[in-house]
């Protein structure tokens, strides 16, 4: 009796225990890492996003008779990645702005999940403006502070040349306007935010001011941004939380990840 | 310009002692060893020890990696004089005319001439494309038909350009495989109709089957020496009238239709003292029929262009009226590599000696052997010829 | 006459590929530069350069066969002369002629003096004028054949012709970069030289780029998934298609101006290196063993790998440094393949370009090579069965220089005014 009233009072062991039966879910956020799934396209005159690579060293074969194992190369910002203050000329000076300097519990956290999916749908530049957040916490309560927000939109279904939607005019996809972004840090305190599409920022987000308005307002005040995420259908709206660490790379500015979201059984 | 002084002749120097193998169409055994075969036979039948052999002519294409100088090791020979003559075809008359002057100034007493190669199955293909430096680069690598389809080409000119048919080709290969049926040591078995020559298997047009030696293994020898020391030792011998050797004649002609036989021959009959109507019987080196008719032309029997003819009205074999290529010539006896290039003269010294047996021609006195060899490129480079009258 | 090329039924999957096999590829050191001679499909001979002599020498020598003088100079010298003899070889020493036997070869009298023996076209009897043709045959060296001096009909078409030459007819091609401005005029150029199938490589097809719909539209391309970035794309189109590919145009570049101090990163370089020579190496690994494996295919045998370079892989232009630097590397990997495929007969075809018509030479002052003319050339070489090609008027020009000089050359190219 003693030790169920201990275990009761640990949460971690609460945690442990809801996952051993299924109360709590873990839903994988994370694309795989393929050779062939689109990154951030820049002018072809500035250096470029690498995308994923992968070549042998050896497959139990002369190179290496009872193992089989890969180099794979990549950008920091190749694939379901993480970005970090230091990657945006805003965030270039903030302490601990790189992924290696970052405070490891910034890393876990609770997550909301505002559903712009109808929104996308119609419209391929749809925004995320502070009127749809006013409406979001009208219905969800509060962002929490320290929280991470995402903004679903269901571009993850997308595959090929409509993912990045691109066009004479460059990318259409679907992201935050600059005061919404701004309401989010400045009003809300939020840790992160999180998209499904190549970018924290909108496809034609070079002609908000500022460019780039999530990237700027975001590193600028410390926050990380989640891109080329997956599943954020799978999340509740409220009263779920994720694991986003990145690789620990030396001054690194953002790193390909694993993002797992813990969410209670039935809360999908 | 430089005249050429009148030659000494061959006085007090005789040859003798021919030998030939037996001929295989395929040999697991070296050139080395029928080399030495064919020199074993020579030098026994002048009743001789190898010790006695001051002087070594070597005629081979299968030695490799040796030469004659690794040959005398190998054999045990302790020669004064050594030869190696890389004259293929021509090399019979050509190591003859060497060896006659050694001995004739006494740099050596007796000088063992000797040709044979060997025939491994995959030997022919394997030399055809090393060669020559020019064979490789420049007429190789076209088909690859090797000497059939040069000779093919020299043919193909010579039948248009003289009005010449298969069938006068074909008179030339017939009678050569009487005189072949005659001679045991012959690969080549069975009598040739004209009809069986027409309908020979097409090789490299206009050449045909019967118009091709066949690549043999063998060996032929002689022995050249004083004439006082052939009289002591009490074996037949001839003296050599004359010879005469030329290499890379009239590289101007855009074909081969003429040998180098065509620049010497006022000389070669000078020398001898008579003509080519003197002589007993004829041993061309006949590769191939055109090479036969060209040797006739260029050798004073007949016009340019004239051979066809003139052997319509000849009989070549043994008891003919125009004695050629007695033993089969190598259309029928086989080409033994190099020692195609001493078949002719060998035999020629059996018909003047009177010891031919079975294609002895009737009175024989002077016989004429010519030699052709060395298809370096488009045409054969190197003729020779010699004259041998039979001792009386 | 010649007998027309019949387009091949699809293959019996039953029967054995046939094994490739070789004409004798020995020659002397000499008779080399006339297959240096011959990759660029001219026809040379040694003159002797002695004014009182001057006579043509053939085959190739070390001295003069006139004069002795060793001043033998290789010189584009008349092609013309006439077949005096011919023979047809129904029996051959050498495998390779064996399989194609009845095989025509004969001696043509030069009207500069020498006689050579030569393959000849199906055309031809004795007494006709010719002209003959320096060519690589499947050995890689060189050999010679008579033509008709007035073109005959379905020329190409002649068996011992076709055996000297990569001509697209009948054939399936893969170009390897669809996003290159230059495929759809490449596509276009090969099919209507009567190629069977042009399949496009492309990369990234969640990445639009103009000529798309062009390319689609064009009947008898099929676009085909390919990155020669990713191993794994390399290999997976290989494996599908590799057996059909009878000819592969490497034309995947990636092209940034700059050099070294200018760039400040190896990020372009290392891009560079990616496209120009790790994905060429990439190809070859993949794309080779096939090809290899089906040069003796029959009619759609496969024939040709051709290499887009820049004629900059020869000597440096600082201005595109690091470019050239990986299309040195890529010409120095091509010269490896051919030593690697020169057992199956597959002809490595080196086209060396010029500046091009595109936005990474844009600011350049002409000439520049416009697509279509270096599809035209390219299509040109293959039928023509060259082994280096020179595109455009710069290229021309380096070619020259370099073979005069390298080392002027590079005195030229990286003077103080060359920046």
């Amino acid at each position: 009796m003693e030790a169920l009233k201990e275990k009761l009072a640990n949460p971690v062991e609460l945690l442990s225990s809801a996952l051993l039966s299924g109360g709590v879910e873990v839903v994988d956020l994370t694309h795989t890492l393929d050779p062939d799934f689109p990154v951030i396209v820049l002018p072809p005159e500035f250096g470029q996003c690498a995308r994923f690579r992968m070549e042998e060293i050896s497959s139990y074969d002369h190179r290496g008779p009872a193992w089989k194992w890969n180099t794979f190369t990549c950008s920091e910002h190749t694939g379901t990645h993480f970005d970090a203050p230091i990657h945006w000329i805003s965030g270039k000076d903030l302490p601990n702005n790189t992924v290696d300097s970052i405070p490891p519990e910034h890393f876990v956290g609770s997550v909301v999940v505002i559903d712009c999916s109808e929104g996308s749908a119609q419209d391929d530049d749809f925004e995320l403006t502070p009127e749809i957040i006013a409406a979001w916490e009208a219905e969800h309560g509060r962002i929490p502070p320290a929280s991470w927000v995402f903004m679903r939109t269901d571009w993850s279904k997308r595959s090929g040349a409509a993912y990045l939607n691109m066009r004479d005019d460059g990318p259409h996809s679907p992201g935050p306007t600059p005061e919404a972004i701004k309401f989010l840090i400045d009003e809300r305190g939020i840790r992160g935010f999180g998209t499904e599409t190549v970018g924290t920022d909108a496809g034609q987000g070079a002609h908000y001011t500022p460019p780039y308005p999530a990237h700027f307002y975001l590193h600028g005040a410390g926050k990380y941004g989640l891109q080329c995420m997956c599943n954020l259908d799978q999340l509740p709206a409220t009263g779920a939380m994720i694991f986003c660490a990145p690789l620990k790379i030396k001054g690194g500015t953002g790193s390909p990840l694993r993002v797992l979201a813990l969410v209670p059984k039935g809360g999908r | 310009m430089i005249k050429p002084r009148k030659r000494m002749g061959y006085d007090g120097v005789v040859v003798a002692a021919p030998a030939s193998t037996p001929y295989e169409r395929y040999s697991t055994e070296t050139a080395h060893w029928w080399i030495a075969k064919a020199l074993r036979q020579s030098i026994k039948a002048a009743g001789l020890t190898p010790r006695d052999i001051d002087g070594f002519s070597v005629a081979s294409f299968s030695l490799f990696p040796d030469t004659a100088v690794g040959l005398t090791q190998h054999l045990g020979l302790v020669p004064r004089w050594l030869d190696h003559i890389p004259q293929g075809g021509a090399s019979g008359p050509s190591a003859l005319r060497r060896a006659a002057r050694a001995v004739q100034c006494g740099d050596a007493s007796v000088v063992a001439c000797v040709a044979g190669d060997t025939n491994h199955v995959d030997s022919f293909r394997r030399m055809l494309s090393s060669f020559s430096r020019f064979a490789q680069d420049a007429s190789y690598p076209y088909g690859s038909g090797g000497p059939n389809a040069c000779f093919a080409l020299l043919t193909d000119y010579y039948m248009r350009e003289f009005g010449v048919s298969r069938e006068d080709f074909g008179r030339i290969c017939v009678t050569q495989r009487d005189n072949a049926l005659r001679n045991e040591n012959a690969v080549m078995k069975k009598p040739l109709t004209m009809d069986a020559y027409l309908a020979g298997r097409e090789i490299s047009d206009p050449i045909t089957l019967f118009d091709c030696v066949m690549p043999v293994a063998g060996a032929e020898a002689f022995l050249v020496m004083r004439e006082e020391d052939a009289v002591a030792a009490g074996i037949p011998y001839a003296h050599i009238s004359a010879t005469i050797e030329r290499h890379n004649a009239f590289p101007e002609d855009p074909i081969q239709m003429r040998g180098g036989w065509a620049m010497d021959i006022e000389e070669f009959y000078g020398m001898a003292g008579h003509g080519p109507e003197s002589v007993d019987l004829l041993q061309t080196y006949d590769d191939y029929p055109v090479i036969v008719m060209m040797q006739m032309e260029d050798l004073g029997f007949c016009a340019k262009g004239e051979a066809a003819r003139f052997i319509a009205d000849k009989d070549l074999t043994v008891s003919g009226d125009f004695p050629h290529n007695t033993s089969g010539g190598q259309l029928s006896a086989g080409q033994a590599g190099a020692a195609g290039g001493f078949i002719g003269l060998v035999e020629a010294i059996r018909q003047v000696t009177g010891t031919a047996g079975a294609t002895q021609v009737a009175n024989a006195k002077r016989a004429l052997v010519s030699g052709f060899g060395v298809i370096n490129y488009d045409r054969g480079v190197c003729t020779s010829a010699a004259l041998l009258e039979g001792a009386s | 006459m010649v007998t027309p090329l019949q387009k091949p039924p699809k293959k019996n999957p039953q029967l054995r590929t046939r094994v490739p096999t070789l004409p004798s590829h020995y020659r002397s050191r000499s008779a080399l530069f006339m297959a240096a001679a011959a990759a660029e499909g001219r026809f040379m001979l040694q003159v002797c350069a002695e004014p009182d002599c001057e006579s043509v020498q053939y085959p190739a020598r070390d001295a003069c066969a006139c004069c002795l003088s060793d001043r033998l100079v290789w010189q584009d010298v008349s092609p013309r002369g006439n077949l005096i003899a011919t023979s047809t070889v129904r029996t051959s020493t050498n495998t390779y002629f064996r399989e194609r036997t009845p095989w025509r070869l004969g001696t043509v009298h030069l009207d500069i003096g020498p006689s050579v023996m030569c393959h000849l076209h199906s055309e031809l009897v004795v007494g006709d004028e010719v002209q003959l043709i320096n060519r690589l045959d499947k050995s890689g060296q060189s050999v010679l054949l008579a033509l008709p001096l007035e073109r005959a009909q379905l020329q190409e078409d002649d068996m011992q012709l076709r055996e000297l030459t990569c001509d697209p007819k009948f054939r399936r091609i893969l170009i390897t970069d669809a996003r290159n401005p230059n495929a759809y005029a490449l596509a276009k150029s090969l099919l209507e030289a009567g190629a069977t199938t042009v399949f496009v490589g492309e990369a990234e097809s969640w990445r639009p780029y103009p000529d798309r719909a062009k390319l689609e539209s064009l009947q008898g391309v099929e676009l085909v998934s390919l990155d020669v970035t990713d191993t794994s794309s390399v290999q997976e189109l290989a494996g599908e298609f590799g057996g059909k590919v009878d000819i592969l145009i490497n034309n995947a570049r990636f092209v940034r101006p700059g050099g070294i101090q200018g760039r400040g990163d190896v990020g372009f370089a290392m891009d560079e290196m990616q496209v120009n020579y790790f994905g060429m190496m990439r190809l070859a690994q993949a794309f080779a063993p096939a090809m290899t494996g089906r040069s003796a295919d029959g009619v759609n045998s496969a024939v040709a790998w051709v290499n887009v370079l820049s004629v900059y892989s020869l000597v440096n232009n600082p201005g595109f440094g690091s470019f050239s630097a990986s299309n040195a590397a890529a010409h120095s990997l091509s010269q490896c393949l051919r030593a690697e495929m020169a057992a199956s007969g597959v002809r490595v075809v080196n086209v060396y370009c010029g500046p091009t018509e595109d936005e990474w030479h844009q600011p350049l002052p002409p000439p520049k090579v416009p697509a279509g003319t270096l599809a035209r050339e390219l299509v040109k070489a293959l039928q023509a069965g060259l082994e280096d090609v020179y595109v455009g008027d710069i290229a021309k020009d380096i070619r020259r220089k370099f073979m005069e000089s390298p080392k002027v050359l590079e005195k030229e190219m990286t003077s103080l005014e060359t920046l």
